[in-house]
């Protein structure tokens, strides 16, 4: 870099970072598909095993984890909640951004100024209406406190005001569409690749979701990262166990993330999102 | 009727549902922090004594100086490296787009699993980093023993999960950069590691303050990587002399193990207010900075 443009240098930096960011990945991957036995020794194994199978066996079959449980439970609210996000986000952002009405800039700066402020100050409260609604252990807890995201009106917010050209609304208001049908078949399809790249995000955050199942739910009805924490709590430490459940944890993500990565990148560098 | 009433009924699920349970919570949390409350029931009120005993709780402010620890052990390093990624990225070589995914690739995994990974990559018996310093003739460091290694280890992991996501903040605001700025640097003789420091870094200033107030808030909350890294039953204290316990999981232990709910949410409040002293202190130094 301080010399002239030196491909081979940057190139190699770059290379190295990116398997920096693979490695542990990759390692995830290598211990769940051997055996203790290997765990440990040096050299480190660096090629898979044939375990893989007998690992999941174990993975499933292990009863302090309820791991299938936690698999189908994280799948429903994670799938709900990107649903339901995306919808009321996508709906609250262009009547922000397109429609006037009294009080709209007030409510605006609400949802600015609480952004800001980390929602797991509230968990206790939280908490205790979960109690009150009777939700303790149970999958509304992680669903319902989450269908709508500030973040998500603010971002589809900003979409729309780019997004959906006012001539397309008027031309949709002579042709007599009430403001929903505006919504469903102007607006929202204008919205496609932010309200992707919301979803995506609100998925990976529904999915990593850690403090709040383990404050409100219970290990026999745990979601997928509770039921991996529950793993390593066995006075042995079974790190192909736990690996094999890592791997399985990691995989809806890293699906995703083939699929998307691209526009991933590109809504980061669009946006600044924070997942 | 139609276009006087819409709007409020686009908004009104959002404030419905927000309301209950996001701004609800967040100023109840005040309240309950003036009482004496435990499980079932309502509490006494007790004014600021909740507060009065954690100014006087040494576990209290060991879970504050681990937080501020590895604040700055997992926020300086990763914001640097991201820096020196972005300006790579962004010399305009061809097959960059392989390289961007590939940074990213981190913050797409599972976080409690990634926390796995690292507890075993940590593991004083059987860890890599112990195997390798073992190469060089170090003798093998129980990294859950000690505060600072505990903190290297834990800080490891938010590091490796964040730069590259950091990285492409900057990358973007480096893109909007105007070319003839650093054509008129090279003109004057300006090296490139001088049009870095005086062209690129002062013209990205929002998106290095967005990043440091972003990873503030999110280090100050940081919970699930030290809570899997403890492993076993000392987990939510952070090892058995709290070497490494947060704020956060101090809060939930107060909470959630020992179900006192208004002791836990005045450390809920200290977080909160730390914050957003830190966003003022960052806040301050960039301008002054400027």
């Amino acid at each position: 870099m301080a010399v002239r443009k030196s491909p081979v240098l940057i190139y190699g930096t770059l290379i190295v970072a990116v398997v920096l960011s693979a490695f542990p990945l990759y390692w995830l991957f290598v211990v769940a598909t051997r055996t203790n036995d290997v765990v440990g020794d040096w050299p480190p194994p660096l090629l898979p095993g044939g375990n893989l199978g007998d690992n999941i066996a174990r993975l499933f079959a292990a009863e302090q984890a309820n791991f299938l449980t936690g698999l189908i439970n994280s799948a429903i609210a994670s799938v709900v909640v990107t649903v339901s996000v995306v919808f009321f986000s996508s709906l609250a952002g262009f009547a922000f951004a397109k429609l006037k009405f009294r009080g709209r800039n007030a409510l605006l700066v609400i949802i600015l100024a609480t952004m800001m402020i980390p929602v797991q100050m509230g968990i206790i409260p939280l908490y205790m209406i979960m109690v009150e609604l009777g939700w303790q252990n149970e999958l509304e807890a992680v669903i319902v406190p989450f269908l709508v995201s500030a973040f998500g009106v603010f971002l589809m917010r900003q979409y729309a005001e780019r997004a959906v050209p006012d001539e397309l609304l008027e031309a949709a208001r002579v042709d007599g569409c009430s403001t929903f049908r505006i919504y469903w078949t102007v607006v929202l399809p204008a919205l496609r690749p932010g309200a992707a790249v919301l979803g995506l995000f609100t998925f990976m955050a529904t999915w990593n979701e850690f403090l709040w199942p383990l404050a409100v739910l219970e290990a026999d009805n745990p979601t997928v990262q509770f039921s991996l924490s529950q793993l390593s709590t066995t006075y042995y430490t079974d790190y192909t166990l736990m690996f094999t459940g890592a791997l399985i944890a990691t995989l809806p993500l890293l699906l995703v993330f083939v699929l998307f990565g691209k526009q991933i990148v590109g809504g980061i560098m669009e946006g600044a999102v924070k997942a | 009727m139609d276009t006087k009433w819409s709007p409020y009924l686009f908004v009104a699920p959002f404030f419905v549902i927000f309301g209950i349970f996001g701004l609800f919570p967040l100023v109840y949390t005040a309240w309950v922090s003036l009482h004496q409350w435990s499980m079932g029931g309502s509490g006494t009120f007790i004014g600021f004594e909740n507060y009065l005993e954690l100014f006087d709780d040494p576990n209290f402010w060991n879970a504050t100086i681990n937080t501020l620890g590895m604040l700055v052990l997992a926020t300086v390093p990763q914001l640097l490296i991201a820096l020196v990624l972005a300006s790579l990225l962004n010399q305009g070589l061809r097959r960059l787009t392989f390289l961007r995914v590939g940074v990213l690739l981190p913050i797409v995994t599972s976080v409690a699993a990634i926390g796995i990974v690292f507890s075993q990559i940590y593991d004083r018996d059987a860890g890599m980093v112990n195997g390798m310093l073992g190469l060089i003739g170090v003798d093998a460091v129980d990294w859950r023993a000690d505060k600072w290694s505990s903190w290297i280890a834990i800080s490891t992991m938010v590091n490796w999960r964040w730069t590259g996501y950091n990285a492409l903040i900057y990358l973007a605001a480096m893109q909007s950069v105007p070319r003839d700025l650093y054509e008129a640097a090279t003109v004057d003789g300006a090296s490139r590691i001088r049009q870095f420091w005086s062209i690129t870094v002062p013209m990205i200033r929002p998106a290095i303050i967005f990043t440091v107030i972003i990873s503030t808030i999110a280090g100050m909350q940081l919970f699930t990587e030290p809570l899997i890294f403890g492993q076993g039953s000392y987990a939510i204290s952070g090892g058995s002399l709290r070497q490494f316990q947060t704020l956060s999981m101090y809060m939930f232990e107060k909470a959630f193990r020992d179900f006192d709910y208004g002791y836990g949410s005045a450390v809920a409040w200290m977080i909160f207010v730390l914050i957003m002293l830190l966003a003022l202190i960052n806040f301050l130094v960039m301008r002054k900075g400027k």
